[in-house]
C-alpha cells in the first residue's frame, strides 16, 4: 500500500470520528426523549418502550403549531424585502454609476462585523418609541437592516460578474437601467438570490436574541426564541425537553436535507466569496 | 453569536473593500437619480443599524437606567470596563472561547485535509457533508440544549467516562468552577468543526497537484509538505475559518445563555450576556453599552490582523 493511499484512509478514518462526534448528542437526546416521561434516564439507553407520544405531547405542551405559523410570519417578513433591497443595491453598486459607488459600498461592508449584541440595547430603546415591542415587526425590521451588509455585498459579487456587453447590448435596444434590470440582469440573478434566501431564511429560523428580547409572549417569536421559553418552563422535565428540542430543530434540518446541495454551497460560498 | 449569520459574511471585509472602486460601466457619467437603486437598503440599514450604533456610544457615555433622567459620566463607564476585574474577566473568557472556537476546529480541519490531499470523492462527500453540517443548521439554542444534558450529572459524558472506569472524575461540568468554561467552550468546537472541516478540504481540492508532486519529487517529507504547500495553499481559506469563528467567540450569546447564563459565579460571563443581563436585568443601560462598544472594538482588533495576513497578494 503506498503512503498516499494510507494517508487517504487515516483522513477518513478522521472525518468518521468527526462525524460520530458530531452525531452523539443527536443520539442521546433521541433516546432520551423515547424515555417514560417523569422517569431520570441516563445518557443513551434505548427504552423497552419507546415513548413516540412524548412527541405528540411536547408538540401540544410547546405550542408548536402557532408557534410554526409565527416563525414562517417573520421569515416571510424578512426574506422577500431584504432579497429586494439587497438586488436593487447589488445592481446599483456594480452595474451602474451611483455617485460614491466605493464609499457606499464601505459603510455596507462595515456593517459585517457588528456582533447582534452591541445593537441590541439601542435597538430595544427605539423599538419602544415606535410603540413596535411585543409585535414581529420589532424582530422583522432589524434583522432586515442587519442582514442588509451580507446581502449587498453578496448581490454586488453577483452583479460583479455580469458582462458589461449585456446592459451596453441592453441600452443599445433602448431599455434604461430598470428595463435592463428587470428583463436581463434579475433572471440571471436567480441562483445567487435563491442562495441567498436560504441563508437569510436559516439566519432568521435560527434567531435568539432579538426574539427574547423585543418580544414577551413565546408564540410570537421566531422558533429559536420559542426554544429558551420552553426550556425555561420545563427544563427539569429531561424527557419532554428533549423531545420539544428535537420537534423544533426539525423544520432546520428538514429543509437542510431537501436543499442539501444549494444549502451546503451557501454556507461555504457564503464564507469565503470575496 | 445569533448564529451563523454575520458571521459567515464577514471574511469579505477588506477584501470586498478592496475591490471597491467601481468599474467603468456604459451609461456614461455618474448619475445622482442612480442613488435611488441604493436608497431602500441604505435607509433601513441607516436606521436599524446607523442609528442604534451611534445612540450605542452616546448610552455609554450615561449613567441611565432605561427609564429616569440621565447623567453624564463621560468615561466611566468604559475606565469601569478597562479596570474592574470582573468585567476584565469577562473579556477574558470570551478570548479562552477563541480557542476553543477557533484553534481546535481549524487544527483538526487543517489535519483532516491534509491527510486527504482534497475532497473524497463519491457517496461518503455527501454523507459526510451532509452530517457535518447539521451543527451549522441547528440553532444554537438547540445545540445548548442538547450539550446542556450530554453534560449533565447522567449525561451521556459521565457515562462514557465511567464505561471506562474514569468514575472519579464524572462530575456536572457545565456547573464545576474549573470545567464550566472549557465545557462551553468544546460546545463551540462541535459546532464549528464541520464548517471549518469542509471549507478546508473544499480548498485543498483546489491546490495543483503539480505542486504535491514536485514536493514529493524533491523529498520533501509530509510535515514539509504540510508547511510549504498545504497551509500557504490554503491560506485563504484558513483565514476565512478563522475569522468566522473568531467572531462567533467574541460574540457568543446562545450558547452560554441557554447552558450557564454565565455561571457557576462569573466563570463562563461574556460579553453578549453581560451586555444582555446589565441592559434588561440590572437596568444599567451605560455600563451595557461600554460593554457593547468594547465588543465592537475587541471584534475588530481581532479580525483586522487576520484578515491583512490571509488576503494579501492573492493575485
Amino acid at each position: 500500500m503506498n503512503p498516499n493511499t494510507r494517508s487517504t484512509l487515516a483522513g477518513r478514518g478522521l472525518l468518521v470520528v468527526f462525524m460520530v462526534a458530531t452525531l452523539i448528542p443527536f443520539v442521546t437526546i433521541f433516546s432520551t426523549a423515547l424515555q417514560p416521561q417523569g422517569s431520570i434516564p441516563t445518557g443513551v439507553s434505548w427504552p423497552s418502550d419507546p415513548q413516540w407520544h412524548n412527541f405528540v405531547d411536547a408538540f401540544q405542551v410547546a405550542n408548536l403549531g402557532p408557534l410554526l405559523g409565527s416563525s414562517l410570519l417573520i421569515v416571510l417578513g424578512v426574506v422577500p424585502i431584504s432579497l429586494l433591497f439587497a438586488a436593487f443595491a447589488g445592481y446599483g453598486l456594480a452595474q451602474l454609476k451611483v455617485p460614491f459607488a466605493g464609499a457606499l459600498f464601505l459603510v455596507f461592508v462595515a456593517g459585517l462585523t457588528i456582533p447582534f449584541e452591541s445593537l441590541i440595547t439601542p435597538l430595544y430603546y427605539q423599538m419602544q418609541e415606535l410603540g413596535l415591542l411585543n409585535t414581529r415587526w420589532a424582530i422583522i425590521l432589524p434583522l432586515i437592516a442587519l442582514f442588509m451588509p451580507f446581502g449587498v455585498f453578496w448581490m454586488r459579487a453577483h452583479f460583479q460578474t455580469v458582462p458589461v456587453e449585456l446592459s451596453e447590448a441592453a441600452a443599445l435596444d433602448g431599455a434604461g437601467p430598470w428595463g435592463a434590470f428587470r428583463r436581463i440582469h434579475l433572471p440571471l440573478a436567480v441562483p445567487a438570490l435563491s442562495s441567498l434566501a436560504i441563508l437569510l431564511f436559516l439566519w432568521t429560523w435560527n434567531q435568539f436574541i432579538l426574539a427574547i428580547v423585543m418580544v414577551d409572549d413565546p408564540l410570537k417569536r421566531t422558533m429559536a426564541g420559542a426554544l429558551g421559553a420552553f426550556q425555561g418552563r420545563y427544563g427539569t422535565d429531561i424527557v419532554l425537553l428533549s423531545a420539544g428540542a428535537l420537534l423544533i430543530m426539525a423544520p432546520t434540518i428538514a429543509v437542510f436535507l431537501l436543499f442539501q446541495r444549494q444549502f451546503s454551497q451557501a454556507l461555504l460560498q457564503g464564507a469565503v466569496k470575496g | 453569536m445569533t448564529s451563523s449569520a454575520v458571521v459567515a459574511s464577514v471574511p469579505s471585509l477588506v477584501d470586498g473593500a478592496g475591490a471597491a472602486a467601481p468599474r467603468r460601466r456604459p451609461g456614461g457619467r455618474r448619475r445622482w437619480g442612480q442613488l435611488v437603486w441604493v436608497a431602500p437598503a441604505l435607509a433601513v440599514y441607516a436606521f436599524f443599524v446607523l442609528r442604534p450604533l451611534i445612540t450605542s456610544v452616546q448610552y455609554s457615555l450615561y449613567e441611565w437606567n432605561g427609564i429616569g433622567v440621565a447623567t453624564f459620566v463621560g468615561g466611566d463607564n468604559y475606565a469601569k470596563v478597562l479596570t474592574d476585574p470582573d468585567q476584565l474577566g469577562i473579556i477574558g473568557n470570551a478570548i479562552v472561547l477563541v480557542l476553543f472556537f477557533t484553534v481546535i476546529p481549524v487544527a483538526l480541519g487543517l489535519l483532516a485535509a491534509a491527510l486527504m490531499h482534497g475532497l473524497p470523492r463519491g457517496s461518503f462527500t455527501t454523507v459526510s457533508r451532509s452530517v457535518l453540517f447539521i451543527p451549522q443548521v441547528i440553532p444554537l439554542v438547540a445545540a445548548g440544549i442538547v450539550w446542556d444534558w450530554v453534560y449533565s450529572t447522567n449525561g451521556i459524558a459521565n457515562q462514557m467516562l465511567s464505561a471506562v472506569g474514569l468514575d472519579g472524575i464524572a462530575r456536572p461540568w457545565l456547573a464545576d468552577f474549573d470545567t464550566a468554561l472549557p465545557a462551553v467552550g468544546l460546545i463551540g468546537s462541535w459546532v464549528q468543526l464541520g464548517l471549518c472541516t469542509l471549507l478546508l478540504l473544499t480548498g485543498i481540492a483546489k491546490i495543483d497537484p503539480s505542486l504535491y508532486e514536485a514536493a514529493r519529487l524533491d523529498g520533501a517529507s509530509g510535515l514539509q509538505v504540510f508547511r510549504h504547500v498545504t497551509v500557504p495553499g490554503l491560506r485563504r481559506e484558513i483565514g476565512v475559518c478563522v475569522t468566522v469563528t473568531m467572531i462567533a467567540a467574541l460574540a457568543s450569546f446562545d450558547i452560554v445563555y441557554i447552558t450557564t447564563q454565565g455561571g457557576p459565579g462569573n466563570q463562563t460571563m461574556v460579553p453578549g450576556v453581560e451586555i444582555y443581563r446589565l441592559a434588561f436585568s440590572e437596568r444599567e443601560v451605560g455600563q451595557a453599552s461600554a460593554m457593547a462598544v468594547v465588543l465592537m472594538v475587541l471584534v475588530l482588533v481581532a479580525i483586522l490582523p487576520v484578515q491583512r495576513l490571509t488576503q494579501r497578494s492573492d493575485q
